[in-house]
């Protein structure tokens, strides 16, 4: 069953100084995740996929198109209408260190969803629900009445995931969780989010640049380039058979942890830089960088199609 | 084998803060030869760019040199002067930071700014010959269009554009020496491949001794044809990459290695963390540093700094069960021993 749909989602933001102009931050952008799996988003810094899920929890205003959940449009509702939506869809954030309220113990942090939506009848009774959160995090009691800076990175991106599932959301949105994390403790953040996905059945959003954990943990992956989703398939499929330019040299570009995988030093690279999302150019938004563009690819934008059962890409090469 | 080009014996440097004294680094030898990259592979607070700010003397105020000494090419460099320092730094010894952004001058354009370098080292330079020399360099570093680009102001430059620059700025006066503190950690994968080929290219060309620095594994294995494994201050494990990733004989190195999901990789297998977090390095623990979070550690790991022991020709590791009187039980490396 479809718990998200988002059809043709675009957000523009004017810029300063220069009427008329957008940044093309997120452009016609469609897709739809199934209850109880997960959807990854990947793509450089810049391809909107932040922008994208932000739109969606309607952090901000989108410009046009359509966000389904639950079978309700929540593209057009008023901030007043969305809040008891809210309740089902939370997010966690990327940068632990900015994003739990430095003066507020973390008892207070993990139940203040819980005030907002008035969930609870006491403190008590909050109290004993963030005592209980925080040992499914892996953290304990007494940690509750501490603030964030006493904790670790690893730690408070655990009271970051307890804040976002405190109040039992269906969809959750995360937001690179682990980018700011060391090595030896991604791993411990990502097997918490996958075991609170099998208990709870949650759906995620999940959004990364780190190729390999976003493999690891999604179902389908969808890629972004300059605001365009353009390409999109079942997780094991695409890394096997990527068919977008875009996502084959972005898997080229993984410096590979294999040590007989051929070196990235001695591959083509993909060169040139991201252009400018404010004056995009005509055509395909990646043909600037396409080993393979032809001349059809710099006049008209590749429709999304699908090229294998699934698999959905949008590039000329395979219509 | 060639000389070692940079010599680090018994480096310990540490931080004196209100809460008391942080040893980041904590006695680390190293050898770097003429013409490799060695790279350096640690996660945050494990000492490793302290280390590489030891060597340039580019350490904060509360910050001291405790014990050790650093040579480069046979000299002593640790006991210089502030003064005679900044010689050799810029042109024997160079480096390049992580982050571009905040390492340019917002001010000055860019070319002023490679030029300035030059300027610096060798100030009977001819305006001409200085402008030259700076387009040679941007041309070294692919920055296209050099002439249109002299001008430009950092802020014109993307990430990936402006660690060109940072290299460039590196390379003005032809270093020995090049030290890259994480200078792909700020970029995206498809530029930091692009960087990942010029540093190599470079180093082929020019000749050049890369120390790299990185927490990332896979970009080390890319650059690099030997490596330290640091922890807690400490050198873990140190050998070619081979040695570490197929051999290893570290329970740090496997862990690391192991935490990290690869393509392709069973998604009903959890993966395996390694648990518990990095040291307090105001109050280290007294024996091996990561015993605390060690699957296999004994009691001998809490108390005692392990010894560092040669496994084969340079692959060295820096725990008690390759000693040579390690128990068999819980030992990952007991009978692997024979089959590496």
């Amino acid at each position: 069953m479809k718990l998200l749909e988002v059809k043709n989602l675009i957000k523009h933001f004017p810029v300063k100084n220069h009427k008329g102009q957008v940044v093309h931050a997120v452009d016609d952008v469609s897709f739809h995740i199934n209850e109880g799996e997960t959807l990854g988003l990947v793509g450089e810094s810049g391809c909107g996929k932040s922008t994208c899920a932000r739109t969606i929890i309607r952090i901000y205003d989108p410009t046009g198109g359509e966000i389904i959940f639950d079978g309700q449009n929540l593209a057009t509702l008023s901030q007043r209408e969305l809040k008891p939506i809210r309740k089902n869809m939370q997010m966690i954030f990327q940068d632990p260190y900015t994003s739990l309220n430095g003066r507020m113990t973390v008892r207070d942090i993990i139940a203040e969803p819980l005030i907002a939506h008035k969930i609870g009848n006491s403190q008590k009774e909050r109290h004993e629900m963030v005592a209980q959160m925080l040992k499914q995090v892996g953290l304990n009691t007494e940690h509750g009445t501490r603030y964030a800076h006493e904790f670790s990175g690893g730690q408070r991106q655990r009271i970051g995931i307890a804040r976002a599932l405190i109040l039992k959301p269906k969809l959750v949105i995360c937001d690179e969780p682990i980018s700011a994390l060391d090595v030896s403790i991604q791993a411990q953040i990502i097997n918490l989010l996958t075991e609170f996905q099998q208990k709870e059945k949650l759906t995620y959003l999940f959004i990364a640049h780190d190729l390999s954990v976003v493999e690891y943990i999604s179902d389908h992956v969808g890629v972004m380039y300059l605001g365009k989703l353009v390409e999109l398939s079942e997780s094991k499929e695409l890394y096997k058979n990527p068919l977008h330019p875009y996502t084959q040299g972005l898997l080229a570009s993984i410096p590979a942890l294999d040590i007989h995988a051929g070196k990235i030093t001695d591959k083509a690279e993909m060169s040139g830089d991201l252009p400018s999302p404010i004056s995009l150019p005509s055509g395909c938004r990646f043909c600037g960088r396409c080993p393979y563009a032809k001349k059809i690819c710099a006049e008209a934008e590749p429709p999304m199609k699908e090229a294998a059962p699934g698999h959905m890409v949008a590039c000329y090469l395979y219509s | 084998m060639s000389k070692a080009l940079l010599q680090i014996e018994n480096l310990k440097t540490s931080f004196y803060t209100q809460n008391g004294e942080v040893q980041a680094v904590r006695g680390i030898n190293l050898e770097l030869r003429a013409g490799e990259a060695l790279g350096i592979v640690g996660e945050s607070g494990s000492g490793k760019s302290v280390m590489s700010m030891s060597v340039l003397r580019l350490l904060p105020d509360n910050a001291k040199i405790k014990e050790g000494k650093i040579s480069f090419n046979g000299k002593v460099i640790s006991v210089l002067s502030k003064k005679e320092i900044r010689v050799i730094r810029g042109k024997d010894i160079a480096m390049v930071f992580q982050d571009p952004m905040s390492s340019l001058n917002p001010l000055i354009s860019v070319g002023e700014q490679v030029a300035e370098m030059i300027r610096i080292h060798y100030p009977k330079t001819g305006k001409t010959e200085m402008r030259s020399r700076v387009l040679e360099l941007f041309h070294l570093v692919k920055i296209p269009e050099p002439e249109k680009r002299y001008k430009n102001l950092p802020h014109e430059f993307s990430g990936g554009m402006r660690q060109r620059v940072m290299i460039a700025l590196a390379l003005a006066c032809k270093p020995d020496i090049l030290i890259a503190d994480e200078p792909t950690t700020a970029l995206d994968v498809t530029i930091q491949a692009q960087i990942l080929k010029l540093l190599a290219n470079l180093q082929k060309e020019l000749g050049m001794s890369i120390l790299f620095i990185t927490h990332d594994l896979g970009v080390v294995m890319q650059l690099c044809s030997r490596a330290i494994v640091m922890y807690g201050g400490m050198k873990m494990e140190e050998g070619s990459m081979e040695d570490l990733f197929l051999h290893s004989r570290h329970p740090y190195t496997m862990g690391l290695i192991r935490s990290i999901p690869k393509i392709g990789q069973d998604k009903s297998v959890p993966l395996q963390p390694i648990l518990g977090s990095p040291p307090d390095m105001l109050n280290p623990p007294a024996g091996c540093p990561f015993a605390p979070r060690c699957p296999y550690a004994r009691k001998i790991c809490a108390s005692q700094v392990p010894p560092y022991t040669a496994i084969k020709n340079h692959h060295f590791s820096a725990c008690w069960l390759v000693t040579e009187d390690a128990p068999a039980t819980n030992n990952p490396f007991a009978q692997s021993s024979t089959t590496a």
